[in-house]
């Protein structure tokens, strides 16, 4: 008996949170959208979450994309086919990699960062502070830096899977001597717009949303102690990296891209 | 420039850098274009399509002009297969179309044959001259056959590869 009820618990607990997040979401899409619009601070953002993330993305991006090449050569070279080898590297960047591991990096980078700084300001009382001169810290805090996660979600994505096809040219050409030109005729033959390109724009644009989400959310409610900012930043590393993963799931299943 | 304004100019750069990319990415490696391929709606009725799929190319003398955008049966439960084709093109009405096969094991293809006739294929028309893929393994099993059954009907196998017109 005690357990069922531990469980209603939970579960109105879940559906009560997940209410919660949307109606910030809608809160901060609404306090974007109104004036003033709070461009500087959305371009500070946009620093600090794209410019700052760019060494990280590029880095892991050209890392992932020479394994894959290398990987890829020698498992197409059981079956002679390393003539394949852009098609490779390039759909399972686009369609699969690219997002994923562009918003799990973006998650660890500027996620978590974020959370910790709303989450501090929450601790030090700097959101009661605004409150009290009648400035909404959705309007100030939180919306501008989710627009800015948002925005720089497809940007990351579209240069973590330039630096991995570098990647995979680097190993898969100049390493392992394959031919130059089939490495870019087979990419260029088997990667389709409509088909793999846009459905990686879709993935990027949705992660970005969840994480912007998940990140400003989470340090909103954290609680007012360092334990509580410990406990959110940790959180939202866990729950993004999850519901990423779990989302590409469900698009690639739904909509099979 | 002072520090903000250093900054901005990074993000815009930055911003550019991603755009860039993802324009890269969309016309050059994924051949986006703002028409779209197709225009020239073609539908031509096959016999025996064996393993064509969607998106499989359709090429004129080994040049891809466009591709299968779709695959159904008709009223007569024959093959449907509805070409989606670059619209700059200038198809006869008696171009014929088959189903080959890159390689001995590779993908389906269609090849289109242009005719000589004066008039010329509009959007929506049928192609009415088509050749049905070859079966291999039917193939290899009317050969068999022919060889088990001896000299006396070696030949009768009709070859699957006959031109197979259909009224429309």
């Amino acid at each position: 008996m005690n357990q069922i009820s531990l469980l209603g618990n939970r579960t109105i607990r879940l559906v009560q949170q997940l209410g919660n997040m949307t109606l910030f979401a809608l809160a901060m899409v609404a306090g974007a959208a109104k004036p003033p619009l709070r461009f500087g601070s959305f371009v500070r953002e946009l620093y600090k979450i794209g410019v700052l993330s760019l060494i990280i993305i590029c880095v892991s991006g050209l890392a992932v994309g020479m394994v894959l090449g290398l990987q890829g050569y020698h498992t197409l070279a059981r079956f002679g086919a390393q003539r394949s080898l852009g098609a490779v590297v390039g759909l399972s960047l686009i369609r699969e990699l690219g997002p994923v591991l562009a918003a799990l990096l973006v998650i660890g980078r500027a996620g978590s960062a974020v959370t910790a700084e709303i989450g501090t300001m929450v601790a030090t009382e700097q959101l009661d502070g605004l409150r009290m001169l009648s400035i909404n810290p959705i309007d100030l805090i939180a919306a501008p830096r989710a627009m800015a996660m948002l925005a720089v979600m497809p940007l990351l994505t579209g240069l973590f899977i330039l630096c991995g096809l570098a990647g995979g040219y680097i190993s898969g050409v100049q390493l392992m001597h394959g031919d130059p030109g089939s490495y870019m005729s087979s990419l260029r033959a088997n990667v389709d717009f409509n088909n793999d390109v846009a459905g990686s724009f879709v993935k990027s644009i949705a992660f970005g949303a969840l994480v912007s989400i998940i990140s400003t959310y989470r340090g909103y409610t954290s609680a007012p102690t360092s334990e509580g900012v410990s406990a959110s930043t940790t959180s939202t590393v866990v729950i993004g990296s999850v519901s990423v993963l779990l989302l590409d799931y469900v698009i690639t299943a739904l909509w099979g891209v | 420039m002072d520090r903000s304004t250093v900054r901005d100019f990074i993000v815009g750069l930055f911003v550019l850098a991603g755009l860039a990319a993802l324009a890269y990415l969309s016309i050059s490696i994924g051949g986006f274009t703002w028409h779209g391929r197709g225009g020239l709606e073609l539908s031509a009725g096959f016999d025996e399509t064996g393993g064509l799929t969607l998106r499989a190319p359709v090429v004129i003398s080994g040049v891809r002009v466009g591709e299968v955008s779709n695959i159904s049966l008709d009223s007569n439960y024959r093959a449907l297969v509805n070409l989606d084709l670059d619209p700059t093109l200038q198809l006869p009405t008696d171009t014929s179309a088959s189903i080959v096969t890159a390689g001995i094991l590779g993908d389906r293809y269609i090849e289109l044959q242009l005719g000589a006739d004066d008039k010329m294929l509009k959007s929506g028309d049928r192609i009415n001259f088509t050749e049905s893929a070859v079966i291999l393994e039917r193939l290899i099993g009317q050969l068999v056959y022919g060889v088990t059954k001896g000299d006396t009907k070696s030949g009768s196998a009709q070859s699957p590869t006959t031109k197979s017109v259909n009224t429309p």
